[in-house]
C-alpha cells in the first residue's frame, strides 16, 4: 500500500502506507514536514492537506469538528481535509495529497 | 523597571506539569511564582482539549482536560503558589550574586536562585491570517486579544473569527463601540450555542453586522487602520471601513523567547540529564513536553516524576547546608502540616 505526498515545495514522495494509521501519523512518520500539532485528535488543524481529483470522493465524509477546525486555516479549498481524520484502507492505496503551507512545522 | 520580586523557583509555563512542579517544591518548603502566556492555568489540557478525556493519568480511569487542571489547581492550593498569567516570560538573565533574573513582556521582574522551564510545546500565541502588510498595524489598530476594553470604545470595529473568542467579545464590546462588524468564512458557528443565539438577536436588532466571507486586504496609514476589504461569496469583495480589527483565529504553540535564553537545544526541545532534569545551566531545569532525553515520552506522567526529581536538586541549590530528607506524605507529621491536613493542626 501506498500514499503519494507532494510536500510544499513541490516535491514528490511515495510513502508506504500501513492500515489502520491515520494518514497524518503515515506523513510524520516519513519526517515530511507536517506539524500536527495536536497529535491527530482533530483540534489544530495543523496537519490540513489538499486531495487530488476523484480521491476526494472515496474518502470517508467529514465530521462536523473537522469542518470548524479547516475553517480555522487560512488556505481552505474545497478539496481540503485533515490529514488525521483519514484512515488509511485499501480503497485509498494510491491516494494523491499535498501539504498545505499552514501545516509547516 | 519595576522592583524584582524575589521568591525561590520560577516556573515558566503553568500546563499540568509546570502545576505539578509546584506540589513537588512546596512539599520541600520552596516557593514558586509561575508565568503563562495565557490567561489561566493547564496549558494543552485547558486549551486544546479540555473536554476530552484522558485515560493514562494514573489512578483516574478517566479524567477530562480541565478536571486534571481543576485538580491539580486544588492540589497546590495549600502552598500558594502566585500566578502572573498573560504574559510571556520574554528575557532571561543571571546576575552578580548568581540568582536568576526573569522579566515578562508585561514588565515584571522575578528573581529567584532556580528556574522551571514548563513550557511544553512552547508558547500559545496567536494564529495570524495572510493579509499583506498586516503586521504594519499590529499593536495600534489591528489586535489579536483584548487587554482593555475601553481601547476599543467608540470605535468602528470588526472582528473576525467563528469561536468562543470572536463570539464572547463580540457580545461584550458590541455595548462600547461605535459599530461592530462579525466577519467569518461560514454561516455557522463552532461558539457556545447561546452567544451564538445572542449574537443573532443583535444582527436581527440592527446592532451589528454579520458578514460571511474571507478578509483579504487592509488599507490605513501609519499602523491606523481604514478599511479591509472581504471577499464574499454572496455579494463580491466589498471594503468594510473601520478603525480597529480584532482577529480571533485560535491560538498555536511556538518555542518563542525561550529559544533565545542560550541553553543548548535538540530539534526546539531543551535536553536534560534524567537524574536531576537539569539543563545545560545549572539551575535551569526543564520539565515536561519542552525537555528531551534519551527515551522520553511527552506524557503528563512523565512529567510528574521528572517534577519529583528535579525538586531535590532546586532543594540543595537553594538550601546548600541543609540536608534533605525523604519522606512519605502518608506518614509525615512535616508535609502533613504543610499540606495542611494535619488533624492537630486543624483542631
Ligand atoms: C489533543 C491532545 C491529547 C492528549 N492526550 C494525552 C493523554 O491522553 N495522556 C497524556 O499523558 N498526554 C496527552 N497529551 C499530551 C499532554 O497534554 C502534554 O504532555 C502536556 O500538556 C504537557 O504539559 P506541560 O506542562 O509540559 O506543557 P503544556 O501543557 O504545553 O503547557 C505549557 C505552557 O507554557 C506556556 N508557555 C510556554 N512558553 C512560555 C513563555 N515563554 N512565556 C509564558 N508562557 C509560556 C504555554 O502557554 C503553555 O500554557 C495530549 C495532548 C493533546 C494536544
Ligand atoms: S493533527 Fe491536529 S487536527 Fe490533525
Amino acid at each position: 500500500m501506498q500514499i503519494n505526498v507532494t510536500d510544499q515545495n513541490g516535491k514528490r514522495h511515495e510513502l508506504e502506507a500501513i492500515e489502520g494509521w491515520q494518514i497524518m501519523e503515515i506523513i510524520r512518520d516519513y519526517g515530511l514536514p507536517i506539524k500536527a500539532e495536536c497529535g491527530g485528535s482533530c483540534c489544530c488543524a495543523t496537519c490540513h492537506v489538499y486531495v487530488t481529483g476523484d480521491w476526494l470522493d472515496k474518502l470517508y465524509p467529514m465530521r462536523d469538528d473537522e469542518d470548524d477546525m479547516l475553517d480555522e486555516t487560512f488556505d481552505r479549498e474545497d478539496n481540503s481535509r485533515l490529514s488525521c481524520q483519514l484512515i488509511m484502507s485499501e480503497e485509498l492505496d494510491g491516494i494523491e495529497l499535498t501539504l498545505s503551507d499552514g501545516a509547516r512545522p | 523597571m519595576s522592583e524584582a520580586i524575589k521568591t525561590d523557583v520560577i516556573i515558566i509555563g503553568a500546563g499540568p506539569c509546570g502545576l505539578f512542579n509546584v506540589f513537588e517544591l512546596g512539599l520541600l518548603d520552596l516557593k514558586c511564582h509561575l508565568v503563562d502566556i495565557l490567561d489561566r492555568p493547564g496549558g494543552q489540557c485547558a486549551e486544546l482539549y479540555p473536554e476530552k478525556p484522558i485515560y493514562d493519568i494514573p489512578a483516574w480511569p478517566v479524567i477530562s482536560g480541565q478536571e486534571l487542571t481543576d485538580r491539580l489547581m486544588e492540589q497546590i492550593a495549600p502552598f500558594n503558589p502566585v500566578f502572573h498569567f498573560n504574559q510571556m516570560a520574554s528575557e532571561l538573565k543571571k546576575l552578580d550574586n548568581g540568582h536568576w533574573q526573569l522579566k515578562t513582556d508585561a514588565d515584571t521582574v522575578l528573581e529567584a536562585p532556580v528556574i522551571v522551564i514548563s513550557a511544553g510545546g512552547g508558547s500559545f500565541m496567536p494564529k495570524k491570517p495572510p493579509i499583506p502588510g498586516l503586521e504594519e498595524y499590529e499593536g495600534k489598530s489591528v489586535f489579536y486579544s483584548v487587554r482593555q476594553m475601553e481601547a476599543f470604545r467608540d470605535h468602528d470595529l470588526v472582528i473576525a473569527g467563528g469561536g468562543d473568542s470572536a463570539l464572547d467579545w463580540a457580545l461584550n464590546l458590541q455595548p462600547l463601540v461605535k459599530s461592530l462588524t462579525l466577519v467569518h468564512r461560514r454561516d455557522d458557528f463552532r461558539a457556545a450555542p447561546d452567544s451564538v443565539n445572542k449574537m443573532r438577536a443583535l444582527v436581527a436588532d440592527g446592532k451589528m453586522k454579520l458578514v460571511i466571507g474571507n478578509i483579504k486586504q487592509v488599507t490605513g496609514e501609519n499602523g491606523q487602520v481604514e478599511s479591509l476589504s472581504v471577499k464574499t461569496k454572496d455579494q463580491g469583495d466589498i471594503d468594510l471601513s473601520c478603525s480597529r480589527f480584532l482577529a480571533f483565529y485560535g491560538l498555536t504553540m511556538k518555542l518563542g523567547p525561550v529559544a533565545e535564553f542560550g541553553l543548548n537545544l535538540h530539534e526546539n526541545l531543551i535536553p536534560v540529564d534524567t537524574e536531576k532534569f537539569q539543563t545545560s545551566e545549572p539551575g535551569i531545569f526543564a520539565v515536561g513536553d519542552i525537555n528531551y532525553y534519551p527515551g522520553k515520552l511527552k506524557l503528563i506522567l512523565s512529567g510528574f516524576h521528572e517534577a519529583a526529581l528535579m525538586a531535590q536538586e532546586a532543594f540543595r541549590i537553594i538550601h546548600p547546608d541543609k540536608k534533605l530528607r525523604f519522606q512519605y506524605t502518608t506518614s509525615s507529621s512535616d508535609l502533613q502540616n504543610k499540606l495542611g491536613v494535619n488533624d492537630k493542626d486543624a483542631a
